[in-house]
């Protein structure tokens, strides 16, 4: 009865009158837990069906329901998945490019993040006579489609000499992760108080001494943030990766690609998405460990400019 | 020691001399499928047994995803051995650069022009009276594959020709069967329009169209009449909600769909469900209507290279893939038919039978990537993804639009 | 320290270190993105076809770009998804960021939940919700087998709002991280801001669009770089999801350049459509960059 009263008060939108109880379904609650309950619904979905999708034989895929549960559990589609699916003539599976992905993310990641603190370190700290102009360029540069700079880009590293091989890819995705990374870091840099700085300079300390020594210990959290975006881009990457490469170095995704597009009697739905959750762990397992930091990090590096 | 080093000098001539030296050759291509795949392994087999090394380069999905790796590997100046793409006017330009090798030293040693048949495919090969590519199959457009259960359920003959087809529509769709199975990707719609005109235009008008760029002709009553049949296919069409080829045909396979234009590759889709020509389903060349098949496929190219010793392997790889055995082999595995036309083919099924006949017969015509430019194609595939997809879309208007595009086609 | 002489002989030499330090900055801006674009430019003019050559044909593929009804339909539906994917990112990021700074028991939980699809890649994205969205196994099916049969969820094959059901995709595996970045715009914003407001009376939504949100401006800046950057690439989650169809319904102006650069081998074609999509771009970004990053040299 007093359920129902309640309810109707809720309905109606009517304050709960007396003294504040703070009661677990207060009205508040109900708005913040319920919304935020649905949004993860609708987040939380897809994954589901692919892990429960990943899990069935394909007969049971064939009767329909993508929402249903697995009858019969099977981790067959994983090991295929990652040991035996073909690509070509090379049956083993998203095995074969995972080293590579590894070998390729680790050098690009460093060196991007690098590059990109040394340029936020100077646009916001050091303001030579039109830094701001490379800047803005930097900032448009963010916005041309990569296809575009396909054609351009093979030129480039063929006239360096660097056309196929890990140095080439490695200065790509340092490149084009430029813009983002910089943009990030020069607000962080920027929100340094200026007199930590000045003290330095009157102290003598140079470009790099004072990048060294007072810049980099005090920005963990910019290089998380940072850290988590390149290496979801990267990884993620298959156009790069596919285009300035050779097969030995080929990457995961493009193995991910043979499987998921290879064009056969039936789609392997489930060997397609055990071949997904694969491809994406790495990226995953990292936004779970690091989740909190980047938050914090984002805090620090995107609020002040 | 002296004697050792003598034996090794001793044995290095003697391995140039017997083989050549194994050499790894990077071979890419797109053939990622099960039955691609197994057709390449057969190549594969063939090229190792020649004492070199197979080198495999698979891009999945299709000529779109994998052509731009494969121009920006040659033109970056790190070009593969050998690589594939659908014979005809997609490499020209690459040949033209001079950055392709010229095979016409070997073709008129081992007298390629004599067993390639049609010949017309090693002209798809040929550039200033030069060979700069090996064709490797063929492959041919112009069939209806219908699916007998769906028939059966809908309580009408299967039909024998596309007019038939046509008449049997309403009674399928009461019968709660998709008429025609299409699916959505635009290479498909084109490849039915393109199908569409022999069989309903004749040879002639295709030939006016697509190789004089007759606008006269695209602009005529004769397509007039091929847009009032592509208009009876989109609504045939209609319901039709798959992408990929391959589940249209799967749609055939189970009767869920009547029928599918599509072209001889649908063939091994059958093969693998199980069914039988002629009991479970039908294959009409030309749709029944005029026997007439297409004749295109894959060819290899293979870029200059500066090692001499790969330069060496690039040919024994272009005769191996030219071989009778290494022929049969894989055209079997890929459901094409092979290049040479004195090779035996007992384990060819009855649809493939029945495009033999015909080839035989010399009822061929090129298919349209060779008198195309891809251009073009590419221009027709959007006007023909909108045309299916948008029933308000007039034939008329279609077809003035198709009319500019040959206009404009070099 | 050269940079600090006095009288200042040469200004190439002050800050000598940091523009030696900005050299992969100032290659990348210069070598790359404005070579690039150069060269683009001047071979939208040629009629090149797979390989770059310069036999110039005046405005010819730009004639011919504007008479195609794709790229047409292109700009139409990039505008479409673009405002639709902007409004939405930002008001659902923002109001999930203010229901996680609500100070909720297990918002480590929530947010993990929320920015995960980020992790993944969008053809990883649009594949999923190809799948989900497909009439014969996703929602529409569910729904149907509950025994509401004529219930019709169809976007991915039905003309008229395809393109929501990219949105759908889209919006899934971005919001995430503009979630991300309002929630640490919001912790940014000084508790004291929080409690003057309570004490003059201010309603938490007045708070919310009249004082914090104009604080938070840098935060938007950056989310609007990351989001609008996006947008117009937007390339691989069409092609996972719809391929550009039904007919041109889908089609995005990043499918057309890439569609024309290499399936067509009409590179003159490609670059002429990338040269306009980098003219909008450069209209619009440019004066606002300029404003943004260029003009005053604030700090701190």
């Amino acid at each position: 009865m007093a359920d129902a009263v309640l309810k109707s008060r809720l309905a109606a939108g009517v304050e709960p009158y007396g003294p504040k109880p703070r009661p677990v379904l207060s009205r508040r609650n109900i708005v913040v837990y319920g919304t935020l309950l649905l949004f993860s619904a609708y987040y939380l979905l897809p994954l589901y069906v692919m892990i429960v999708t990943s899990l069935k034989g394909m007969p049971e895929i064939r009767l329909g329901n993508v929402f249903a549960p697995p009858v019969e559990i099977t981790f067959e589609p994983w090991v295929k998945a990652w040991a035996t699916a073909c690509t070509g003539l090379n049956c083993d599976g998203l095995s074969r490019g995972f080293w590579n992905s590894v070998r390729i993310t680790i050098p690009s990641v460093v060196i991007s993040i690098l590059i990109a603190s040394v340029n936020g370190y100077a646009l916001a700290n050091w303001r030579f006579k039109g830094a701001n102009v490379f800047f803005t360029i930097l900032i448009v540069g963010a916005f041309i489609p990569y296809q575009v700079m396909i054609y351009p880009v093979v030129i480039i590293l063929r006239e360096m000499g660097v056309y196929g091989t890990l140095t080439g890819l490695v200065i790509v995705h340092t490149i084009f992760g430029m813009p983002i990374n910089t943009l990030l870091f020069r607000n962080y840099f920027a929100s340094v108080p200026e007199e930590l700085f000045k003290a330095a300079r009157v102290d003598g300390a140079g470009f790099w001494a004072i990048y060294f020594r007072i810049m980099l210990p005090m920005s963990l959290p910019i290089f998380v943030v940072s850290m988590i975006i390149q290496v979801t881009g990267i990884w993620n990457d298959f156009l790069f990766g596919v285009v300035y490469t050779r097969p030995e170095t080929y990457p995961m995704t493009v193995q991910l690609n043979n499987i998921v597009n290879s064009v056969q009697g039936v789609k392997e739905y489930n060997v397609n998405m055990a071949a997904t959750l694969l491809t994406g762990l790495v990226p995953l397992v990292i936004y779970f460990i690091s989740g909190k930091l980047f938050v914090r990090g984002i805090a620090a590096g995107a609020v002040k400019g | 020691m002296n004697s050792f080093k003598a034996l090794i000098a001793a044995s290095t001539v003697l391995g140039t001399v017997g083989l050549a030296q194994a050499t790894d050759l990077e071979v890419t291509h797109w053939w990622t499928s099960g039955g691609e795949a197994a057709a390449v392994a057969e190549l594969a087999k063939a090229f190792d047994a020649t004492g070199n090394k197979w080198i495999d380069g698979a891009i999945a999905g299709g000529g779109n995803t994998a052509r731009p790796v494969f121009i920006s590997r040659i033109t970056g100046g790190d070009p593969m051995g050998a690589t594939q793409f659908n014979h005809g006017r997609q490499a020209e330009e690459l040949v033209q650069a001079g950055l392709m090798r010229d095979f016409t030293e070997l073709a008129e040693k081992e007298g390629w022009k004599n067993f390639i048949r049609p010949v017309s495919l090693l002209d798809g090969c040929t550039v200033d009276g030069k060979v700069y590519c090996v064709p490797i199959n063929i492959h041919s457009w112009q069939w209806l594959w219908l699916s007998h259960k769906a028939f059966a359920d809908a309580g009408v003959p299967v039909p024998k020709n596309w007019d038939e087809f046509v008449a049997a529509a309403p009674a399928l769709e009461k019968a709660g069967k998709i008429p025609l199975a299409m699916g959505g990707q635009a290479w498909q719609r084109t490849g039915a329009f393109n199908v569409l005109i022999p069989a309903i235009a004749g040879k002639e008008t295709y030939l006016k169209v697509y190789q004089d760029k007759d606008e006269a002709a695209a602009a005529g009553p004769e397509i007039a009449k091929v847009f009032k049949a592509a208009d009876d296919a989109r609504r045939m069409a209609a319901k039709s909600n798959v992408q990929d080829w391959n589940q249209a045909t799967n749609l055939v396979i189970t009767g869920q769909a009547g029928g599918q234009i599509m072209g001889d590759w649908a063939q091994g889709e059958f093969q693998v469900a199980g069914q039988v020509a002629g009991k479970d389903y039908s294959c009409l060349p030309g749709l029944g209507v005029n026997e007439l098949i297409s004749v295109g496929g894959d060819a290899f190219y293979f870029p200059k290279l500066k090692d001499p010793d790969k330069t060496a392997a690039q040919e024994v790889l272009a005769s191996v893939m030219l071989s009778p055995e290494t022929q049969v082999a894989f055209n079997l595995k890929k459901g094409s038919v092979p290049v040479r036309g004195d090779v035996d083919l007992n384990a060819a099924n009855d649809c493939m039978k029945k495009g033999l006949e015909i080839l035989a017969k010399g009822n061929t015509m090129p298919d349209p990537p060779r008198l195309n430019t891809e251009d073009t194609n590419n221009q027709l595939n959007d006007l023909f993804v909108e045309f299916f997809a948008t029933p308000s879309m007039t034939p008329e208007e279609a077809q003035k639009r198709y009319a500019e595009i040959i206009a404009n086609a070099d | 320290m050269a940079n600090e002489a006095p009288g200042r002989p040469n200004s190439l030499f002050r800050n000598l270190n940091a523009k030696i330090a900005s050299i992969p900055m100032i290659f990348t801006a210069l070598v790359v993105f404005v070579g690039g674009t150069v060269w683009t430019v001047v071979y939208s003019f040629t009629n090149s076809r797979l390989l770059p050559r310069l036999q110039f044909v005046g405005l010819d593929q730009y004639d011919r770009l504007w008479a195609t009804p794709r790229w047409i339909a292109s700009i139409q539906n990039l505008l479409i998804y673009g405002s639709l994917s902007l409004v939405f990112s930002l008001t659902i990021g923002f109001l999930l960021a203010a229901l996680l700074d609500q100070k909720i028991r297990f918002e480590n939980t929530f947010r993990t939940i929320i920015l995960y699809p980020f992790a993944l890649s969008f053809i990883v994205t649009g594949l999923v919700w190809q799948w989900l969205l497909n009439p014969d196994f996703g929602v529409q099916h569910f729904v149907r087998s509950l025994g509401w049969e004529s219930f019709t969820f169809n976007p991915l094959y039905n003309q008229s709002i395809v393109i929501y059901g990219i949105l759908i995709a889209g919006l899934w595996q971005g919001t995430g991280l503009v979630m991300c970045l309002m929630l640490a715009g919001l912790r940014g914003i000084d508790e004291d801001i929080w409690k003057a407001a309570r004490v003059d009376g201010i309603p938490m939504w007045k708070t919310y669009l009249f004082i914090v949100i104009p604080m938070m401006r840098p935060v938007f800046v950056t989310t609007l770089v990351i989001i609008a950057s996006g947008i117009v690439r937007v390339y691989d989650l069409v092609v996972a999801q719809t391929s550009g169809g039904p007919g041109h319904a889908s089609e995005v102006p990043a499918k057309y350049v890439y569609d024309y650069m290499f399936s067509a081998q009409n590179l003159g074609q490609g670059f002429a459509a990338s040269t306009m999509m980098l003219l909008t771009v450069m209209i619009v970004v440019v004066p606002w960059a300029y404003l943004e990053f260029g003009g005053r040299n604030k700090r701190g």
